[in-house]
């Protein structure tokens, strides 16, 4: 049996972090107890206005790749998870690839469904790996979300930060990844978009993040909490038997309640939040890189990494790291 | 067993981290009791699950009192 187990993490944060005090320096009608009580977040990176997703994701897969000890060129299958990319067309897979030197014809496309994306990414990559069909993944997740803020709508523009993570994930004989679960329920997709387009030159719609802070709450919530049973129950293990739980990092609060409903620990939580912002679809691999070289995460240790975003999207993946 | 009035209680003094003794059936979570935004929506959320009911986000709204959820959950709990 083929399984697919991850070789190797990198991440990359653009530029010095930028403190909620920062912001109010800048002119955003927010205070940090403010902030901080509602959120957790206390600063966040927002990349220089030439800087693209393409370009976090280059400096991501190069430590992701340098972690696993292969070559650009070994790898066979990009999937790049985002929702700000580079261009309309061709997708930011295809750049970074470019960016990255891999000249083999191996596969390369980006993956859409926001903060949701990664684990999206994650799962969508473990199936071709398990059919055989490919051998070394490079699984990104890159976002400016800075770009699609409206920074006069204090609500949502101190959330949000700018960043990627990358892993390599491989064939192996040994496990992997054990249980992958991804929703989706269209139905709610006013309470969280950016409901613009382009079209003929010109913006039409709204270009800008907009939100239901407290429908997206409880979403969040109920479904971080189903989709981590889901796999679980999948995979024959226990709450138990999780080592770290990972939940994509959109707000400190609706990680401590999803954590107290699963029943595990703050100290077997990752929260980067508090540092990073919400990154969307890089958020929750650029907390598992931050745990994995902070050595809080090693060989062996079950990870449980969750996501869920605009659509709405949410999924899970279960694996032995 | 404990009446409707003791569970919510004991619901907003754990959620809000305030003292029971505090709470009075008049009390508002936002003005009395310093319950932020999401505060509420929390709040709501441990309501529905100690009630085993769900509370619609139009019906929650309406919800800014002691008073207002104990009347909720008398209305609404299964019988």
């Amino acid at each position: 049996m083929i399984h697919a187990r991850v070789a190797g993490t990198g991440s990359f944060l653009p530029g010095n972090p930028v403190t909620n005090n920062d912001l109010v320096a800048r002119g955003i009608d927010t205070s940090d107890e403010w902030v901080v009580e509602r959120t957790g977040i206390h600063q966040r990176h927002l990349a220089a206005p030439e800087v693209t997703s393409s370009e976090l994701a280059y400096e991501a897969s190069l430590r992701a790749i340098a972690a696993a000890g292969i070559e650009p060129s070994d790898i066979d299958l990009i999937i790049v998870a985002t929702s700000t990319p580079d261009y309309i067309f061709p997708s930011t897979a295809a750049l970074l690839q470019a960016r990255l030197g891999i000249t083999n014809g191996g596969a390369a496309f980006d993956l859409q469904a926001v903060c949701t994306g990664f684990a999206y990414a994650l799962a969508t990559a473990e199936k071709f790996i398990r059919s055989g069909s490919h051998k070394r993944a490079l699984v990104v997740g890159a976002e400016v979300f800075s770009r699609i803020l409206d920074w006069n709508d204090r609500g949502t523009c101190v959330l949000f930060g700018d960043g990627a993570g990358a892993v390599v994930l491989e064939a192996s004989d040994k496990p992997g990844i054990l249980a992958t679960a991804l929703h989706a329920d269209g139905s709610h997709n006013p309470i969280l978009s950016v409901p613009g387009q382009i079209n003929r030159g010109e913006v039409v719609g709204d270009p800008f993040l907009r939100m239901d802070g407290q429908a997206v709450f409880k979403f969040a919530v109920k479904v971080l909490v189903d989709v981590a049973r889901e796999v679980m129950a999948e995979a024959g293990v226990g709450i138990g038997d999780v080592d770290w739980l990972i939940p994509h990092q959109a707000n400190i609060r609706i990680i401590q309640a999803t954590g107290k409903r699963l029943g595990v620990p703050v100290e077997k939580v990752i929260a980067t939040v508090g540092q990073h912002g919400n990154t969307s679809a890089a958020s929750i691999p650029l907390a598992l890189d931050l745990a994995v070289r902070d050595g809080r995460i090693q060989r062996g240790h079950r990870i449980l990494l969750e996501g869920v975003g605009g659509g709405f999207t949410w999924g899970a993946a279960l694996l032995e790291f | 067993m404990e009446n409707i009035e003791q569970r919510v209680k004991k619901i907003v003094a754990e959620q809000l981290g305030v003292n029971e003794a505090e709470i009075k059936n008049e009390s508002s979570f936002v003005d009395d009791l310093g319950a932020d935004s999401l505060d509420t929506v929390e709040l709501v959320m441990a309501l529905e699950e100690e009630f085993e009911c769900e509370i619609p986000d139009e019906e929650a709204e309406k919800i800014t009192s002691v008073q207002q959820a104990i009347d909720y959950v008398t209305a609404h709990l299964k019988k």
